[in-house]
């Protein structure tokens, strides 16, 4: 039988259509092949700066995600109980109407009774602008319970972070050293960039109580015990002092390691810096022997030498960090057990990490002109990079741990350096270039400014004059005193307690609080259906908006159902987090390649709407008219000040289309289309390292609408606003701190990095619960989306529990054996599984993998309602009570982060249950269940 | 029975790294969107929002490996047809169905005479064939023989969907019957392997083994790097104080 005559050259698609993807926060570029005006494939676009080509599981299961039976369908009206799931569906004006007379009286009379907070939200720049224009001081997204203190421990330390803030230096690093990442934050960009660090033979170190992921393909790990991170990574710093492994000439040029501090204990500047007249912060200078200012042109900054004046002491911060961290208590020895690393590998680690930094240097000969007018002929490289996210984020000491992570790589020299860690515009951007937070609500009135924001000392907190808080969440008082981007995980818990104050309306977007994101998830499913003594829900009213029948859906009263990824505008702007590259800056849209078949309509533009409706200024013409027909006229249209909009590509110049600033341009949408969907504008080569003082990368932002004016400046190892709080503390100052909570102040807004034990340690006997417990997310999954994935969800349909070979052997569990597990919070049984290449005192799962029968048009008997389980309910916002009368919030002391990864737990067997503990009743899908099979082919 | 072509003209197959492979699944999904649109009938799956079972041509494993002495690690081991030169699966064949390409070595599945009697996915050493239960045809990998010729796309993107998609980039696409080629040379450089060989079915496609792990562990490099002279005075703050005040002066 000879050969078949086979087609090699069929047709792929009618068009090609490139827009951004949304299977998680990634924000890759996408070509959707189209096939008769369907989607018929989706892979990565070549061309896009995020991804170059490549693509990950999430991403080409999009075609599933946008097909997904569980979308949802039209507006919807609850008509059972809150809870059931039982809903009628009903047209958009009676819906917008029916927001409208809730949140109308409320805007006029008391705008704080409405708490908007939306979840995994890519436009809060612009959810940020519509809340300030209602009024409400009551409004974040997420980052409170994912990764506020990576952010802000960035920001407040360098100007930026981890991911969104920057990244390692691919191309040049030769030492790459992860902390606690799974997958994600950032998704694909990690792959890659692993992929190159391979190819040129670099050595990747990953330090993770698991070894999977990225942790499996590293060339070293480290199982660290979970919450001991800050201490290993101070321990590194002390063998590195020890060693003289510092890069001296650089922490006196660009850091405050020079600068000059208070050292007199009766002064209410104690620990504050020495500055001039003008504000500037004062160093001694080498060739005069003189105090000056950090930036004058000239100064050669001294680390060793103080000054006494006006009969007070002053000494450089390097004084202080030399001083902390050479103390044994730092040594490796003195560390090892409570990190489960051995001293001697610490030791080698420090000792890898100091010979690349040093002894392969790397030099570019490309000259640049630093912020003091000095010319330097070459770029000089400590090709030694980190990366970290919520690993060491979610713990109540992950601020200072963070802060930690961030010192060492400034010691090193190799921050802005080649082959370190490069920031991405709009970042480097430092304290002072953000803004304080706004919380002053008066009826019928915009805020007084944005919500959120860097607080410099006690007088940025939201406090009203009775010393309670201005905010629903609590959000910048004394109990978390820099909680830069809210407490959502503390919303529904405040507001069911009516404590600061009670609402009226919760607004939600895009978080499913009823499940997954919530910590103490039956609690909060409580919390949302209990009634006072009139019968009526003690908060009051629930307006949601997803895309999907999540859980949170049955716990609303009114439901504005959003469009998947592909029938929407969106825009990836440089005023929120872009997705610009350490070398260019980069922003992005989606557009509609398909148009909704279902009676839904993309937030953004309701909100849009529900603005004008509300005659919110913002929103509105001065004749009343409607000012945005949608979000895609808000992205075209809106400036936030002249020449500055959401895109900054193909803007309108006096003499045509331009990059940056400039007008708005109507056909700008068509011309981003036209150009796949994004906008690059690369940073020139005299610009691309040393960011924060380079004058070349200050003009080039400048121009770019980044910045108004350079503002060249100093990395903060000693950060002055969390001494600040300190002094509060300590008695000094007008607004001062409420007694239970000055000395955890005292201790914990420590300005050098300090580590102290997870909160949970000290709440919870840690005999009784000696063992950890930790999720992580899976590569092919992103939240509780990829359930509904029909590709995905074969992947990863169910979440053992992963258990170290130590904990089988000794409770003589067998894979697939029931183990009940209990936390000073509540007990779940769930399967377990073996795994080796695991800290021998942790276990953990997959995240969000779990779901409620009745969710997502799954089937009862899918193995996620049946046999996948959270965590969640082994986790609660309050610390079990410790004997003084109070109950402590179980979140870091200073920005409030949701510390899920300090539970610690017990295990015994248990015989098999029917399905995973504890079980929930079924929801009604307001969307039914999905076909019995999929033959998906949209080409003939 | 059927026969298999004497020798072929080329031996287009896979490399897949070992060392890079994370684990993700990129490749599972990417392969399963595009042979769900294209060649054949599409990658079906029963009970999709049930109990799922689908269709997949190429599926990641991890496997664990515990020495006796030191630390435990993680493989992940992507795993699709090998396109054997002695492809069991072709000869097993009861109607030509299954053949092998005489100009690349492509093993494939001509559905049209593919009766499902699943004898293939019994012979295949490596469990790389999946019958497709809505169609009831046999269904494997093509190397997406409809991507690497096809004049409808760009040049570069003429290779299969696993390989253009993988963010780690631990999979390569080529040549092996020609030594010189890229994929050829990353054999013999890393010294790629064999799976199974003991079977004899002489695979085309290729593993790089993952380079050796936690060296760190068994080298104390610090003694020549970490202790210089002037590490002792370095344990209090005066010495380190006066240290950095001499090496300012020299820079």
């Amino acid at each position: 039988m000879g050969q078949p005559k086979i087609d090699t050259s069929p047709v792929v698609s009618d068009e090609v259509r490139k827009t951004t993807c949304y299977m998680c926060a990634c924000r890759c570029g996408i070509n959707v092949h189209m096939k008769d005006g369907k989607v018929a494939y989706i892979e990565g676009n070549r061309d896009h700066p995020v991804n170059r080509g490549v693509l990950c599981a999430k991403g080409s299961a999009g075609i599933m995600q946008h097909n997904a039976p569980s979308r949802l369908r039209a507006p919807l009206k609850r008509v059972g109980p809150r809870g059931s799931g039982e809903f009628e569906e009903i047209s958009w004006d009676e819906a917008l109407e029916l927001a409208v007379s809730w949140m109308k009286p409320l805007r006029e009379t008391a705008p704080e009774k409405l708490a908007f907070f939306t979840g995994r939200d890519q436009s809060q720049s612009f959810t940020s602008f519509w809340a300030q224009n209602f009024g409400t001081p009551n409004y974040a997204a997420h980052g409170g319970f994912c990764s506020v203190n990576m952010a802000a421990a960035g920001i407040y330390t360098m100007g930026g972070a981890f991911w969104e803030f920057g990244q390692p230096d691919w191309e040049r690093s030769k030492l790459f050293m992860i902390f606690g990442v799974a997958e994600d934050h950032d998704s694909n960009p990690i792959k890659m960039g692993i992929g190159r660090l391979k190819e040129r033979g670099a050595r990747v170190i990953g330090v993770n109580p698991i070894r999977t992921g990225y942790n499996a393909v590293a060339d070293d790990w480290v199982g660290i015990t979970p919450g001991t991170d800050g201490l290993f990574i101070l321990a590194l710093v002390h063998e590195l002092l020890k060693a003289g492994k510092i890069d001296l000439d650089y922490l006196a040029r660009y850091t405050n390691a020079p600068v000059l501090v208070n050292c007199d204990p009766s002064s209410a500047e104690h620990g504050l810096f020495l500055r001039d007249a003008d504000g500037k912060q004062l160093v001694m200078d080498r060739i005069t022997g003189k105090p000056a200012p950090f930036d004058q042109p000239g100064v050669k900054p001294d680390l060793r030498h103080g000054l006494r004046k006006a009969g007070v002491t002053h000494k450089p911060v390097m004084h202080f960090l030399a001083e902390r961290y050479l103390d044994p208590q730092y040594a490796p020895e003195a560390v090892a057990e409570r990190c489960g690393v051995k001293a001697a590998k610490i030791r080698t680690l420090a000792a890898e990490i100091a010979r690349v930094a040093f002894e392969e240097t790397i030099e570019i000969d490309q000259p640049w002109t630093d912020f003091r007018g000095e010319r330097h002929e070459k770029m000089i490289g400590r090709p030694v990079s980190f990366h970290a996210m919520r690993g060491i984020s979610a713990h109540s000491n992950g601020f200072q741990t963070c802060r930690a992570l961030h010192v060492l790589q400034i010691l090193l020299g190799s921050v802005e350096a080649p082959g370190g860690f490069r920031f991405k515009p709009p970042y480097p951007k430092p304290v002072e270039a953000h803004p304080t937070p706004h919380g002053s609500a008066k009826p019928g009135s915009p805020l007084d400014g944005p919500h959120l924001g860097f607080p410099r000392g006690p007088d940025d907190l939201l406090l009203k004059e009775d010393g309670s808080p201005t905010r629903i969440d609590k959000a910048f008082t004394w109990d978390n005193p820099m909680s830069a981007h809210g407490l959502m995980h503390m919303v529904i818990s405040n507001a069911h307690a009516g404590d600061p104050y009670k609402i009226d309306t919760l607004f939600l977007y895009m978080a499913n609080m009823a499940w997954n994101s919530s910590m103490n998830t039956s609690g909060v499913m409580k919390m949302l259906t209990d009634t006072d003594e009139n019968g009526e829900y003690v908060i009051p009213r629930i307006i949601y908006s997803d895309a999907y029948s999540s859980e949170m859906v049955a716990y609303a009263d009114l439901i504005l159902p959003d469009t998947t990824y592909l029938e929407r505008h969106d825009c990836i702007s440089l005023l929120d987090r872009p997705i610009c590259e350490a070398d260019a800056a980069a922003d992005a849209i989606r557009w509609p390649v398909v148009e909704p078949d279902r009676d839904v309509r993309g937030f953004q533009s309701v909100l849009c709407d529900l603005g004008a409706r509300m005659g919110m200024p913002g929103f509105v013409n001065e004749d009343g008219s409607a000012k945005y027909a949608d979000y895609a006229d808000y992205i075209v249209n809106h400036q936030r000040k002249p020449g500055i909009g959401p895109l900054a590509g193909w803007r309108m110049g006096e003499n045509g289309l331009t990059h940056g600033r400039g007008a708005p341009n109507e056909g700008q949408l068509d011309n981003y289309i036209a150009n796949g969907g994004f906008f690059v504008s690369h940073i020139p080569d005299e610009a691309q390292y040393y960011k924060p003082w380079n004058m070349a990368y200050q003009n080039w932002a400048v121009e770019m609408g980044i910045f108004d004016a350079a503002a060249p400046y100093l990395f903060q190892l000693y950060v002055e606003p969390m001494r600040r709080f300190q002094l509060a503390a300590e008695g000094h100052g007008k607004r001062q701190p409420p007694e239970h909570l000055r000395e955890r102040i005292k201790t914990t807004l420590d300005p050098l990095p300090i580590w102290y034990p997870p909160f949970e340690d000290g709440h919870v006997d840690p005999v009784e619960y000696p063992i950890h417990a930790l999720t992580q997310r899976p590569m092919a999954m992103y939240h509780s989306w990829g359930t509904q994935n029909a590709w995905l969800r074969q992947i990863h349909g169910r979440n053992p529990l992963y258990l170290p070979t130590k904990l089988m052997r000794q409770h003589g569990f067998a894979d697939g054996d029931w183990a009940r597990v209990i936390s000073a919070h509540g007990e779940i049984t769930v399967p377990v599984m073996e795994m080796a290449a695991l800290n021998e005192n942790t276990v953990w799962t997959w995240n969000a993998i779990g779901k409620r029968k009745g969710a997502w048009a799954l089937k009862e008997d899918a193995p996620e309602a049946t046999k996948g389980f959270l965590l969640n309910h082994l986790i609660h916002e309050l610390l079990p009570p410790k004997g003084d009368g109070l109950r402590w919030a179980n979140s870091d002391p200073v920005t409030g982060q949701a510390a899920w990864f300090d539970l610690r737990v017990k295990i015994e067997k248990s015989a098999p249950p029917e399905a995973s503990q504890p079980s929930y009743g079924t929801i009604k899908s307001p969307v039914g269940q999905g076909p019995d099979e999929l033959t998906w082919k949209v080409g003939k | 029975m059927t026969q298999l072509p004497e020798t072929t003209e080329r031996k287009l197959g896979l490399v897949i790294d070992l060392d890079t492979c994370v684990g993700c699944h990129a490749c599972v999904v990417a392969c399963k969107g595009w042979n769900t649109e294209n060649y054949g009938a599409p990658l079906s799956d029963q009970d999709p929002y049930g109990t799922p079972s689908g269709t997949f041509l190429n599926r990641v494993h991890s496997y664990e490996i515990t020495p006796k002495e030191g630390t435990a690690k993680l493989v992940h081991f992507p795993k699709s047809c090998l396109h054997c030169d002695d492809a069991p699966c072709v000869t097993v064949c009861p109607t030509g169905a299954s053949y092998k390409r005489v100009e690349d070595g492509i093993v494939l599945v001509n559905e049209d005479h593919c009766i499902g009697c699943g004898l293939c996915a019994w012979a295949c050493p490596y469990g790389a064939r999946e019958m497709d239960a809505a169609e009831g045809v046999m269904k494997k990998c093509t190397l997406c023989v409809d991507r690497i010729y096809n004049e409808n796309l760009p040049e570069e993107d003429r290779e299969p969907a696993c390989v253009r998609t993988c963010p780690a980039g631990a999979r390569h696409f080529g040549d092996l019957g020609d030594p010189d080629s890229d994929v050829s040379q990353l054999v013999a450089e890393r010294g790629g392997m064999d799976l199974m060989p003991e079977q004899g079915t002489k695979p085309v496609n290729k593993y790089l083994p993952p380079r050796p792990k936690d060296v760190l562990d068994e080298v104390d490099i610090l003694a020549p790097l970490l202790a210089t002279p002037e590490t002792a005075e370095h344990r209090n703050l005066s010495g380190f104080l006066g240290w950095l005040d001499r090496t300012l002066e020299k820079i």
